[in-house]
C-alpha cells in the first residue's frame, strides 16, 4: 500500500490511476503520457482534474502547451539511481512554470526527498513505513544550500552577502 | 617551526555547518544501516556519496582534497587518521585525493568529524555525481600560468556540492581546471574541463571542454565553449550537466558517461543543445557569478608574502642534488622561488603511498619551507609549490631522510599505478608489483636520466584508474584464464598534446612485462633523434618497430 | 549499481562462501551457519547443490545486518591445502601481496 505525503502531512489521493486501455471513470484521473496524447481533447473537455504520469525518459516539455490545464504531473523513478526526474521536475516547476502538483512516484530513498523537494516536487507517493516524521527529518538535515533551485531557497552566497 | 597557514580557501560558518550536518547525516545513515533500517542496496549509494567503498579486504575511504591543495594542519590530521583509524599509511590518488584502505564502517562518522575539524570531508568522492574538481598541481606558482584556476575550482566545488538535480547522474562526472598553456591537469581526459584563456582583448575567460574520458572507451575531450565569460561559467556548466542528466544513457554502465553522449550526438549537436539550455538558464540570472564573488574567492588564493631580493641561483650541493634539481624542481613565477616535486616513487615503494610518520615530516617541511602548503598531483606525487631556491638543498636533505628524494619526476620510474588487485574489488590484475619491478629494473639514475621523460601508467583493469590510456607507455592488466597478463599501449599523452595510446598486441606475463618494457625503451634509445622524448620518437616512427622489439624473445 | 556484483556462479568443483562483515569490512568465510575469519577454517561445499544452499541461507540472513555481499568462489586442493582457484580470492584471503605486514597473512583480524 502507498500513502501520499503533501504539504508535510498525509493527504488523500484524489486521483484515480487509469490504465491505458481502461475506460475513464468520473472525477480526477491520472493517465500516462500516451493516453493523454491519445485522448487529449476528451480529457480536457471533462472539466475534472487531470494528472499525467511521465516515465523517466519522457521530457515534460511535451506537455508545455497543456500544463495550465493539468492539476498533477507525476514523475516516475523506476529505480532510485535513475535521476532524470530531478531535471524534469526542475524545468517543469521553473521554466515551464507549472503550478500544479509534482508528485514523486516509484522507487526513491528517504535520502532523496530533500533533493526532490528542492527541485520542485511537492508530493510523494510513499510506502507505509515512510512516516511524516521521516519526511520532515529529510527536509531538515541540511540547513543551507550552495546552489539555487526551484524551491527558491536562499543560497549560502546570498546569505553571506546579506551579513 | 610553528604551523603556517597557507593562502587557500577557508571555511566560514556556512561551510563548516554544511560539512558538520553532512557528517551527522551520514552518522544517522550508518546507524540506520547497522539497525537494518536500510538494506545494503539502499545504503550503497549513500555511502559512496560519502566516499566509502567496500573493497577486496576492507572498506576504503576516499577523502576529498579540493584541487589538490593541503595545508600543514590538514596534513597532520591526515597522518592522525592513518594512525588512529587505519594501518598507519594513506595513498595519494590520480585525482589528487587521499585514500585509506582499512577504515571500519563504525569509525567512519568519527573520521569524518576529525576531517571536518580541519575543513576536510569525503563528500562526493564516489557515486554518480560530480566528483572532486582537480587542478594543475602547479597552480598559483608556475611560471607559465596565465591565471590561478583554483578560485574557479572552488566556485565549482561549492556549486556542485549536493546539487539536488545532479546527485543521481547516469554515471560519475569528473571536472578539471587549468590556467596555463601547458596542460598539467590532463584536461583532455575529463568529462568536463576548463582552460583559462585570454581573448583578443586580453581579457581572461574559460575554454570549456567536454566528453573526455578513460575507461573501456577512451575519448579526448572536445570544445564545448570557446570562450565562456567568467560570470557565466556556472550557468554554462549547469546547462551541460542538465543535458547529460536528461540524455546520458542509463541502460548500460559502460555507455553512461558524457563522452558517449557527446560522441553519439556529435559535438555540434551537443553544443547546440547546451547553448539552448544555457540561454534558458541565463534568463533567470540565478547562477550568474558576480565580479564581487569572483574577487572574494580569488582573494583566498592570494600569493604568499614572497620575499624579495632573493638570489635566483640554485646553490651547489653535490651531484645527487643537481640531478634532483634537473627533474624535480620547476620554474616559479616569483624570482628567487621554485616549485619542488616530492616523488613518492622511490623504486621498490608502493607508488603514491606515504606513512603517517612521513606525512608528519612532510607537514614540517611544508611549514618550514613552503608556507604551510603542499599539492597532490594526479601523478601520485606531492608538490611544494612555493620554496625559496636557497632552501632547496635543505629540502633535498630532509627528503633523503624520508626516502622520498629520488630524482625521477617525469622519468621512467615515476610510474603511476592504480591499487589494482592487491586492494581493489574491481581489478583483474595486480599493478603495484609491476610498477615496482619496472622501477627496480630501471633504478640506475644515470640510465633514467639518459632515457629522459617517459611516463608509464599502469591500470589493473579496464576502468583505467591508473590512466594507462594517457601513458607514453601504458600497461593494462587483464585476466586471461586466471593468469595475469599485461598489455602494452604506446604513445598516449595527458598533456595539451593529448593522445590515446595504441594497443600493441597480446599481453605479457608478470615475469615478462618488465623485460618487454626494456626492449621497447632500448629501441627508443637506438632510434631517437636529438631532442626527442620517447613520445616524440614513437610519434615519428610508429608502432611497428616497437612491436617487433617488444615481442622479440632473444635479449636485445 | 556501479558494477554487477558476482552472482551465484555455475562453478564446477568445490566452492566456499565469503562475505564482508558489515561493521568493519573484514573478510569472512562461511562455516556451518556461522562465519570465520580464516579461509583455512571455512567450509568447503563439494557440489553445486550444497554451495547454492549455503549461499541462499546466507542471503536470507543478510537481514541480520552482520555481513554483506556473500558470494561463492571455487577452490581446489593443492597439495592438501584448500586454495582458491582465482588469484583474487587468494589475495582476498591473505592480504595485499605488496604488504606482507598487512592483512590476514600478518595475523590481523578485525581488519
Amino acid at each position: 500500500m502507498t500513502k501520499l505525503i503533501k504539504s508535510g502531512a498525509y493527504a488523500q489521493d484524489n486521483f484515480v490511476p487509469v490504465a491505458d486501455d481502461a475506460a475513464l471513470p468520473d472525477g480526477a484521473v491520472l493517465v500516462s503520457l500516451a493516453r493523454f496524447q491519445k485522448d487529449r481533447d476528451a480529457l480536457l473537455a471533462r472539466n475534472t482534474p487531470i494528472g499525467v504520469k511521465l516515465a523517466s525518459d519522457q521530457n515534460p516539455q511535451v506537455l508545455a502547451d497543456d500544463l495550465s490545464r493539468l492539476s498533477l504531473v507525476a514523475l516516475e523513478f523506476p529505480k532510485f539511481r535513475d535521476g532524470r526526474a530531478f531535471s524534469w521536475a526542475r524545468i517543469l516547476r521553473t521554466r515551464l512554470g507549472f503550478t500544479g502538483e509534482i508528485r514523486a512516484v516509484g522507487d526513491f530513498l528517504f535520502d532523496q526527498v530533500n533533493y526532490q523537494h528542492r527541485v520542485g516536487f511537492d508530493a510523494w507517493e510513499v510506502s507505509d513505513h515512510f512516516t511524516v516524521e521521516m519526511f520532515h527529518k529529510a527536509l531538515n538535515e541540511m540547513t543551507d544550500v550552495y546552489q539555487p533551485s526551484a524551491d527558491g531557497k536562499k543560497t549560502i552566497r546570498e546569505l553571506r552577502a546579506a551579513k | 617551526m610553528s604551523e603556517v597557514t597557507p593562502n587557500m580557501y577557508r571555511y566560514d560558518e556556512f561551510d563548516a555547518r554544511f560539512v558538520a550536518e553532512r557528517t551527522a547525516q551520514f552518522k544517522t545513515q550508518v546507524e540506520r544501516r547497522l539497525k537494518g533500517e536500510l538494506t545494503e542496496d539502499q545504503f550503497k549509494p549513500l555511502r559512496l556519496m560519502n566516499g566509502l567503498y567496500l573493497q577486496l579486504h576492507a572498506y576504503m575511504l576516499r577523502v576529498a582534497v579540493p584541487y589538490g591543495t593541503i595545508s600543514s594542519r590538514q596534513m597532520r590530521m591526515l597522518a592522525h587518521i592513518a594512525r588512529k583509524y587505519d594501518k598507519g599509511y594513506g595513498h595519494f590518488t590520480t585525482r589528487q585525493n587521499i585514500q585509506y584502505n582499512w577504515p571500519k564502517l563504525v569509525d567512519v562518522p568519527d573520521i569524518l568529524s576529525d576531517l571536518a575539524s580541519v575543513e576536510m570531508h569525503a563528500i562526493q568522492t564516489s557515486g554518480n555525481c560530480i566528483r572532486n574538481v582537480t587542478a594543475d598541481h602547479f597552480a598559483g606558482a608556475a611560471a607559465d600560468e596565465i591565471e590561478d584556476p583554483r578560485p574557479l575550482a572552488e566556485i565549482v566545488r561549492q556549486w556542485s556540492s549536493l546539487h539536488p538535480e545532479f546527485v543521481f547522474l547516469p554515471r560519475k562526472f569528473k571536472i578539471a581546471v587549468s590556467g596555463a598553456p601547458q596542460d598539467r591537469a590532463a584536461l583532455a581526459y575529463h568529462d568536463m574541463a576548463v582552460e583559462i584563456v585570454r581573448n583578443a582583448e586580453g581579457r581572461t575567460g574559460y575554454k570549456v571542454l567536454v566528453g573526455g574520458g578513460m575507461g573501456r572507451t577512451p575519448y579526448i575531450a572536445q570544445v564545448l565553449g570557446d570562450f565562456v565569460e567568467k560570470q557565466d561559467i556556472l550557468a554554462f556548466m549547469e546547462a551541460a550537466m542538465r543535458v547529460y542528466n536528461e540524455q546520458g544513457r542509463r541502460d548500460n554502465i559502460y555507455k553512461a558517461r558524457i563522452k558517449i553522449l557527446t560522441n553519439a550526438l556529435g559535438i555540434k549537436e551537443m553544443r547546440r543543445q547546451v547553448e539552448i539550455e544555457f540561454a534558458e538558464i541565463k534568463k533567470t540570472g540565478g547562477l550568474q557569478v558576480p565580479q564581487e564573488e569572483l574577487d572574494r574567492i580569488t582573494a583566498y588564493f592570494a600569493p604568499p608574502a614572497f620575499e624579495t631580493g632573493l638570489s635566483d641561483e640554485i646553490p651547489e650541493a653535490g651531484k645527487d642534488f643537481a640531478n634532483w634539481v634537473k627533474t624535480n624542481v620547476h620554474a616559479h613565477r616569483q624570482p628567487g622561488y621554485a616549485i619542488a616535486t616530492i616523488t613518492l616513487k622511490t623504486p621498490g615503494q608502493v607508488p603514491g603511498d606515504a606513512t603517517a610518520d612521513q606525512m608528519d615530516v612532510i607537514a614540517e617541511l611544508m611549514d618550514t619551507f613552503s608556507v604551510g602548503e603542499v599539492r597532490v598531483s594526479h601523478e601520485q606525487n606531492l608538490v611544494l609549490p612555493h620554496v625559496r631556491k636557497k632552501d632547496l638543498p635543505a629540502i633535498y636533505a630532509r627528503l633523503k631522510e624520508l626516502d622520498f628524494a629520488c630524482a625521477n619526476a617525469g622519468l621512467i620510474t615515476d610510474i603511476i599505478a592504480c591499487p589494482g588487485l592487491d586492494y581493489c574489488d574491481l581489478a583483474n590484475a595486480r599493478s603495484i608489483p609491476i610498477a615496482q619491478s619496472i622501477a627496480l629494473k630501471f633504478e640506475d639514475l644515470a640510465r633514467q636520466h639518459e632515457i629522459g621523460e617517459l611516463k608509464i601508467k599502469i591500470s589493473g583493469c579496464i576502468n583505467a584508474c591508473g590512466h594507462h590510456h594517457a601513458g607514453h607507455i601504458g600497461i593494462l592488466g587483464v585476466d586471461k584464464k586466471g593468469v595475469e597478463f599485461y598489455q602494452l599501449q604506446l604513445g598516449g599523452s595527458g598533456a595539451e598534446d593529448a593522445s590515446i595510446g595504441e594497443v600493441m598486441g597480446p599481453g605479457f606475463t608478470e615475469h615478462e612485462i618488465a623485460d618487454a618494457v626494456e626492449r621497447v625503451v632500448n629501441l627508443y634509445l637506438k632510434t631517437r633523434q636529438p631532442g626527442e622524448r620517447f613520445l616524440d620518437t614513437y610519434r615519428r616512427v610508429g608502432m611497428a618497430p616497437f612491436k617487433d622489439a617488444a615481442y622479440e624473445k632473444e635479449a636485445a | 549499481m556501479v558494477f554487477p556484483a558476482p552472482m551465484a556462479q555455475q562453478n564446477h568443483g568445490p566452492q566456499m562462501l565469503t562475505a564482508n562483515r558489515l561493521r568493519d569490512g573484514d573478510v569472512l568465510y562461511r562455516k556451518g551457519s556461522t562465519w570465520v575469519l580464516a579461509l583455512a577454517d571455512g567450509e568447503v561445499y563439494p557440489d553445486q547443490a550444497s554451495a547454492d544452499a549455503a549461499l541462499a541461507a546466507a542471503q536470507a540472513e543478510t537481514v541480520r545486518n552482520e555481513f554483506v555481499a556473500p558470494y561463492l568462489f571455487e577452490v581446489r586442493d593443492v597439495n592438501g591445502v584448500i586454495t582458491p582457484a582465482k588469484e583474487r580470492e587468494i589475495i582476498r584471503a591473505a592480504g595485499p601481496t605488496v604488504r606482507a605486514d598487512l592483512g590476514k597473512q600478518a595475523g590481523m583480524v578485525n581488519v
